[in-house]
């Protein structure tokens, strides 16, 4: 087994995460899931004046990948503007994560910044048009 | 006993290295078996030198190939039991299978207010065909629940089973506990009330003996590629008088007697459900699985895979923070044990397992409300077959050792 798969920075920050929790209240929030394997994660930022980041927590649950992801985005964007998250390039993430992925994992690794992205566009809560929808 | 030395040379992707050093152990049959020579070989026999299209030609290759593809069928009818060929109908896999009956006969019988018994433990193939069939008619569905053994509640059937049930549709064994469900009484149950009972059989046909005039229901379904198979085929089985007074599923081809500008009629069991130029080698790959697996003996197959689950059940007992879900007992289970680790999501299980060649499946297993019901997101689970060892059961045993290992367990 090639440990390094599972570098000890990942397994530190699945027991210890970075920025975990809610943030109430949020200039935005966004949820998703992967129905695929259950991973699911919520991010709330809070922006200042100048839409710079001043505040940022995750919330969540999922794989060891999925998690350590979510608390390494969050702890990139910390004093970004909201311009700078809408470009946030997937590569940049993948490298902090910093593991060889798979294709199936490199949607866990992603899922954050699915997220935090779309959040960042005010994209409506999928969950929210799924409930408008069935009404 | 059976020779798994031997039978592990029939099967060409097992003696692969999935990383240097490093060979495939296969446990996931249950999501799709692995395909021996004999079938890979008439396969590529029918390809090279019978093939033509089915019930057309007039001339001999057409024949051979008819002789073929119908041949198989024989051989398939016979391997559970089916009294005539004419009700084995080729479909795609055991989804469509369901919604055949779904769609064809689900619409003709079904009207709002009547109810469809399932249970809490089926695939998504057993489920969202009847979901599909409840919204188009207002039909009501109704869910037999398991309980903390993976067990179908059997004292709720007379709740559940009420003279509203049309139709009672249950797997034989699930995919994710591996319980082995009493069919036969499942059966009686239904018709007790008045209702059809229909078994998914993707779990039971790959790995026991499965007698439909035993079972005595009225629909069956299962997958050609869980069984030594190809993928692209699978088996509707149903009694004959229900076929015949069923409409069409699929229109075109091959599935019509006569076709005027204003309308057709159609064709006799099984064509009338088979529209289109059908599976033709997969047909012939099925058939080769049946003799495959009959040579081999589904007793002998499912004695082993008794024996591999016992062994398997002891040895994942000993892994600390491990939960098997499911049956605790082997005789009551298939080959089948999904499991899950404490804190460790079940795709890093599988990740890291996959590091030493073995592949295990991790998700919902297309059992999404079952999971729901336990609280998981998901589950890993290793699946067993006729060609699976002892040694690979202890890789995998040592393997998740080294999973708790890396998650500082």
């Amino acid at each position: 087994m090639d440990s390094n798969m599972y570098r000890e920075q990942i397994i530190d920050l699945y027991e210890n995460p970075l920025n975990y929790g809610t943030l109430e209240p949020a200039d935005f929030s966004y949820e998703e899931d992967n129905p695929l394997c259950g991973d699911v994660i919520r991010i709330d930022v809070r922006l200042d004046a100048d839409k710079r980041v001043t505040a940022v927590t995750w919330s969540g649950d999922g794989c060891a990948i999925s998690q350590a992801s979510a608390s390494l985005l969050t702890e990139a964007i910390k004093g970004m503007t909201l311009e700078q998250i809408k470009v946030f390039p997937k590569e940049r993430l993948l490298e902090l994560i910093g593991v060889q992925l798979s294709m199936a994992r490199v949607k866990c690794a992603l899922l954050s910044l699915k997220v935090l992205k779309a959040g960042a566009y005010g994209l409506p809560d999928p969950e929210e048009i799924r409930s408008q929808t069935e009404t | 006993m059976l020779d798994v030395e031997k039978i592990r040379t029939d099967f060409p992707i097992l003696q692969t290295e999935m990383y240097p050093g490093i060979p495939l152990v296969f446990l996931d049959s249950a999501a799709s078996s692995q395909k021996p020579t004999a079938v890979l070989d008439a396969m590529d026999y029918y390809y090279r030198a019978l093939h033509a299209n089915v019930h057309r030609g007039i001339y001999r290759l057409s024949e051979d190939a008819t002789n073929a593809y119908e041949s198989a069928r024989e051989r398939i009818a016979h391997f559970i039991n089916a009294p005539t060929s004419t009700q084995v109908i080729y479909v795609r896999n055991a989804t469509e299978g369901f919604n055949l009956v779904a769609y064809s006969w689900g619409n003709t019988n079904v009207q709002a207010g009547d109810e469809i018994l399932l249970t809490e433990m089926e695939h998504h193939a057993n489920l969202v065909p009847w979901q599909m069939l409840a919204e188009r008619t207002g039909a009501i569905i109704r869910y037999l629940p398991f309980d903390k053994q993976g067990m179908l509640d059997l004292s709720l059937l007379p709740q559940f089973l009420t003279e509203k049930t049309k139709i009672f549709s249950f797997t034989a064994v699930s995919n994710v506990f591996g319980t082995i469900n009493p069919v036969k009484q499942l059966v009686d149950a239904a018709h007790a009330v008045g209702a059809l009972a229909m078994v998914d059989a993707a779990q039971a046909v790959p790995h026991m003996a499965v007698d439909v005039q035993a079972w005595d229901c009225d629909f069956l379904a299962f997958s050609g590629h869980k069984m030594c198979g190809p993928t692209g085929i699978g088996i509707l089985y149903g009694k004959q008088e229900l076929l015949e007074a069923m409409p069409p599923f699929l229109g075109g081809g091959d599935m019509i007697r006569r076709v005027t500008f204003d309308g057709s009629t159609w064709n006799e069991l099984p064509w009338k459900f088979e529209a289109g130029t059908p599976s033709i080698a997969e047909g012939i790959g099925l058939g080769a699985a049946v003799d495959y697996l009959t040579d081999i003996g589904m007793d002998a197959i499912h004695a082993h895979e008794q024996f591999i689950t016992h062994y398997a059940l002891e040895a994942l007992s000993e892994v600390p923070d491990l939960k098997v879900w499911g049956p605790a007992v082997a005789s009551q289970k298939g080959g089948v044990a999904a499991f899950t680790m404490a804190k460790v999501h079940p795709h890093d299980i599988a990740e890291l397992l996959d590091k030493d060649g073995i592949a295990i499946r991790a998700g919902h297993h297309c059992a999404m409300p079952l999971h729901q019901k336990l609280g998981l997101s998901a589950s890993a689970r290793a699946s067993f077959y006729l060609h699976t060892t002892t040694a690979e059961i202890d890789k995998l045993v040592a393997s998740l050792h080294r999973v708790r290992h890396v998650f500082r367990l």
